[in-house]
């Protein structure tokens, strides 16, 4: 982290960027936030760990609309979002200096609690260039430790790559963590019969509090005025008629997303509900790959994405409609 | 609020019949803002657009909605009727009760409930309508013709006769198309390429037009009035300029052994070749799939014999781009394959052919030079055996389930013409149903009976056994006799359904132009436009959009050429207004609804807006009117719902839906 803080503090300096888009330490040991560093003085709260999990791609459209160069920290998986981004013409390349950090995978501090280590003071083992594999915790009920992987965000068992897609200059080496099969839980849901996967989705999005967190960390949903907010289309603020419309947003934010989405599984990953929020994006991730051959958003720039584009050789409604 | 005015149509009893109109109109009557109802028996008529026209005035009516038929049918009379009473066009909507209920309901009760319903969608669709005003479009005064077979080479003489200049693409390095492969032609028997040669050359030598061989459609972009269409000029490796056409360069070719497509295969031609003595143009090509010097590098024979100097191995692929105001598509057919018709041993005897096969065999300029000999040995066939509707008229996924209609008149035809060159000959027809509807067909079929002595037996043929010897066996049932025939036979001829030319799929959609199951090009109207695609400057000529004869084709030709004429002498198109308008305040520039859009009328500005006082330049979608054709990828594309399509906003068809269920 040293060597990242002192390259990001000399580039400041030297009028490369005007302000640095990274990470400061928040009032726990596990919870650090996206910041903003004007100053080389204020980048002694500037950290990154294995917590650092936000992707701040999103915030990069903002700060495309400041005066001068940002500099952004993105890890592997949040350079898809970027490229997103530029193809959708919503973040300026000329106006960000990317440095490609090292991800060793990121970590879930819901995990962590659900081995019973709460009340934590200090953690060792988080720093992302430290891969010792175990975490250590000084709690208020003694020291306790976990395995690191054990601890990871469900996005990083399966990795998208160690490979940054853009940048201008990398710092640290990567290890991708892919562990698992991507459309595993896909295809447990798909097995399901209509009304068990009806009932499954309805419990999990019945603890939804529409607190749009999911909306406004996706790098997606980068609409300047979202449907669900617009006076225009009869739904902002509306109440619920029934339990089914609650569904509806998250329903109409997956197709609002489909082939744009990178699968960077923010939404999960900040829902204080705990709602597996990725499960729809990543559905039709799977479709747009058996219909249309694989595709990654995010992957490259400029790319049509399957569903703005069109081949002779394009699956027919009709085909798609009869695998449901 | 709108005042609407609702007017429903019995059309005799069409939508009467089976709709309580009656009730129809007193329920619309209870809708809010519906100041007037009434039903008549023909809205479309002068009296009923009286009613239309009266009401309007007399009641002030903002908004007019018409129970009737498809809008296909009326919503031009009816907006006309709406515009002459001083009300904008683009107010009136039309309730479809007829095609979309009357007909396709048999309960009196359930249809009268859902035309009640139809109407309650299009009053709250009238509720939130704008006028609209149209713009215009310029005309490029150019056709062009896809395809220079008979129906292409007509279509283009009648339009450049009306003085327009016409392209005729045609993909294989002659015009002329299956015309050209024909022998003779039925019912008077006259030689095909006598026929044929005069048009093509005529087409060749006109001042306004351009014939395009060897090339193919790349891309169309535009609209009706202004297409522009890249056109592939595939590499002939002969200039056509110095070309002389003397053939010395065929001849000397070494590569002789590759089958002709032009002789369907039976024989062969060089590697350097003109298809046929009366090609247009009369210049040949390299097939560099099969000439040496593309393959190995070594031969250049056919250069070093060319006095002219024409042959040239580097000659590239060109793309033309040239702009036209209208497109006839003559994309002919091919026959089907019979790859799935193991039964008929096609595959097994060379003396099973196919009835275009048989007609290079009779033709002079043949494989055979004429003589009609069996291909296995040479020798000529006593017993000449037809099988009709092979793949035709099929009920199963092999065949058609469409008659070729071309078939039965060929066939009596070639066993008249056998039976008169080769009287010794049996021949034996197998039918299902001998077709005969046209001018002097019947008796033409009649003389084949009576006066040729061809044997017609009504029945299938189950199947033909290749023996030993080389000869034929063909097992067949006599339907009217009721037994099962076996019969020996030197060749058997197989009458093939068509099928359209297989790149009709590609090219209709590079048109927008839609087509049928069977990939026939689908007309705008069975009936009423039969020579018109759709898609509007789009028109169809030949056996593209269904089986037909050459008497047909040609008349149909000229039908297209009619409806081309009337476009081009036009200065300028009305266009319509019901095209996608994007909302600056909520467009976020992602460049979506630009990628979806099938006409390129999308592009992005860099625009200053003034967003609830917030100052800023902002890339936003600005929509070419000119381009736009209305059909909405746009609008469902774009995830913030900015765009959206004037005449049917996305608030009027969700005020539709509304309306229906409530």
């Amino acid at each position: 982290m040293q060597e990242l803080r002192d390259r990001v503090k000399a580039l400041l300096m030297d009028g490369t960027v005007d302000r640095v888009l990274g990470w400061k330490a928040g009032d726990l040991p596990y919870n650090p936030e996206a910041a903003y560093f004007e100053t080389p003085e204020s980048l002694t709260e500037f950290i990154y760990d294995g917590f650092c999990g936000a992707n701040l791609s999103k915030m990069m459209i903002e700060a495309s609309k400041l005066e001068g160069r940002t500099l952004v920290c993105l890890k592997p998986c949040d350079t898809y979002s970027f490229n997103q981004l530029l193809t959708e013409h919503h973040v300026d390349r000329n106006k960000a200096y990317i440095i490609g950090v090292a991800c060793k995978g990121k970590l879930d501090i819901e995990k962590i609690h659900a081995f019973g280590i709460k009340g934590i003071r200090r953690i060792r083992g988080s720093e992302a260039d430290v891969a010792s594999g175990i975490l250590q915790f000084e709690t208020i009920y003694g020291e306790k430790s976990c395995a690191y992987a054990d601890a990871m965000l469900e996005r990083c068992h399966v990795c998208k790559g160690k490979e940054h897609r853009i940048y201008d200059e990398l710092i640290g080496e990567s290890k991708e963590t892919k562990d698992a099969d991507r459309f595993a839980q896909v295809e447990q849901i798909e097995a399901m019969s209509p009304d068990k996967r009806f009932a499954y989705f309805q419990k999990e999005l019945s603890k939804c509090i529409r607190c749009n967190a999911c909306r406004n960390v996706c790098p997606a949903c980068s609409c300047r005025k979202c449907v669900f907010d617009s006076t225009r289309f009869d739904s902002a603020q509306k109440a619920n008629v029934d339990s089914f419309e609650e569904k509806m947003f998250h329903i109409i934010r997956a197709f609002h997303v489909a082939g744009r989405c990178t699968d960077c599984g923010e939404c999960s990953r900040v829902c204080p509900q705990g709602i597996p929020l990725h499960l729809f994006n990543r559905k039709f991730i799977k479709d747009i790959n058996a219909f249309y051959g694989e595709f990654q958003a995010g992957e490259d720039i400029d790319v049509r994405g399957p569903l703005v584009s069109y081949a002779l050789d394009d699956r027919k409604p009709g085909q798609t409609a009869e695998r449901g | 609020m709108q005042r609407i005015g609702v007017f429903v149509c019995h059309c005799g009893t069409n939508i009467a019949g089976t709709v309580d109109v009656k009730k129809v109109a007193e329920m619309a009557a209870k809708e809010t803002g519906v100041v007037h109802a009434e039903d008549y028996q023909y809205m479309c008529s002068e009296a009923g657009q009286s009613k239309i026209i009266a009401a309007i005035r007399e009641k002030g009516l903002t908004g007019v909605v018409v129970c009737s038929c498809s809008p296909r049918m009326h919503e031009t009379t009816f907006r006309k009727a709406a515009e002459k009473a001083g009300l904008n066009p683009y107010m009136v909507e039309i309730a479809n009760i007829r095609e979309h209920c009357s007909w396709i309901h048999k309960d009196m009760q359930e249809a009268t409930e859902k035309a009640v319903i139809l109407a309650r969608a299009a009053i709250a669709k009238v509720h939130l309508n704008t006028p609209l005003k149209p713009g215009e479009s310029r005309v490029t005064k150019r056709a062009l013709v896809i395809g220079g077979g008979i129906a292409g080479i007509q279509t283009a003489l009648d339009i450049a006769d009306a003085g327009y200049k016409v392209d005729i693409v045609e993909k294989t390095p002659s015009i002329g198309g299956r015309m050209s492969q024909l022998d003779k032609t039925f019912p008077t028997l006259d030689c095909s390429a006598c026929i044929l040669t005069p048009k093509m050359v005529e087409a060749a030598s006109h001042e306004n037009i351009t014939i395009y061989t060897y090339s193919e459609i790349e891309k169309v972009a535009g609209f009706v009035g202004d297409f522009t269409v890249d056109i592939r000029k595939k590499a002939r490796s002969v200039d056509m300029e110095k070309c002389t056409g003397c053939g010395v360069c065929s001849e000397k070719c070494p590569s002789k052994k590759n089958p002709s497509e032009f002789n369907r295969g039976l024989g062969n031609r060089s590697a350097i070749y003109i298809p046929f003595a009366q090609a247009i143009p009369n210049v040949p090509v390299i097939d560099r799939e099969h000439c040496t010097k593309f393959k190995t590098g070594k031969c250049g024979v056919c250069a070093k014999v060319c006095q002219a100097g024409a042959v040239d191995y580097d000659q590239q692929d060109e793309i033309i781009t040239q702009n036209y105001g209208a497109i006839v598509a003559a994309t002919g057919f091919d026959m089907i394959g019979l790859d799935k018709y193991d039964e008929y041993a096609y595959s097994q005897s060379k003396d099973v052919i196919t009835s275009l096969e048989l007609e290079r065999i009779m033709n002079a300029a043949g494989p055979t030079g004429g003589h009609l000999e069996r291909l296995s040995d040479g020798r000529a066939p006593k017993n000449i055996v037809f099988v009709q509707c092979v793949g035709s008229r099929c009920s199963d996924a092999r065949g058609k389930s469409y008659c070729s209609k071309i078939c039965c008149m060929y066939t009596a035809k070639h066993a008249m013409l056998i039976r008169d060159k080769y009287p010794d000959t049996n021949v034996t027809v197998f039918y299902i149903d001998v077709r005969t509807p046209g001018k002097n067909f019947d008796e033409f079929y009649r003389r084949a009976v009576e006066d040729y002595g061809v044997n017609y037996i009504k029945g299938q043929v189950g199947k033909v056994f290749l023996q030993p010897d080389g000869t034929l066996l063909v097992q067949a049932s006599d339907l009217l006799d009721n037994r099962q025939i076996r019969m020996e036979a030197d060749m058997v001829v197989l009458a093939a359904a068509i099928e359209p030319n297989p790149d009709a799929r590609r090219i209709a959609t590079m048109l927008t132009a839609s087509i049928d199951t069977n990939n026939f090009l689908t007309e705008a109207h069975a009936k009423l436009r039969p020579v018109e695609s759709p898609t509007a400057g789009i028109f169809l000529s030949g056996v593209c959009q269904g089986s037909k004869d050459i008497p047909e084709t040609v008349a149909q030709a000229g039908a297209a050429a009619v409806k081309v004429i009337g476009l081009l002498a036009k200065e300028k198109l009305t266009t319509n207004p019901c095209t996608a308008k994007a909302d600056e305040l909520l467009c976020n520039g992602c460049s979506q609804c630009a990628n979806v859009c099938p006409y390129g009328a999308i592009s992005y500005e860099e625009k200053q807006v003034n967003d609830h006082g917030i100052r800023e330049t902002r890339r936003i979608a600005a929509v070419n009117n000119a381009l736009c054709q209305g059909c909405g990828a746009c609008t469902v594309t774009c995830p913030s719902g900015a765009m959206d399509l004037q005449g049917f906003s996305n608030r009027q068809m969700i005020s539709e839906v509304d309306a229906i269920c409530r």
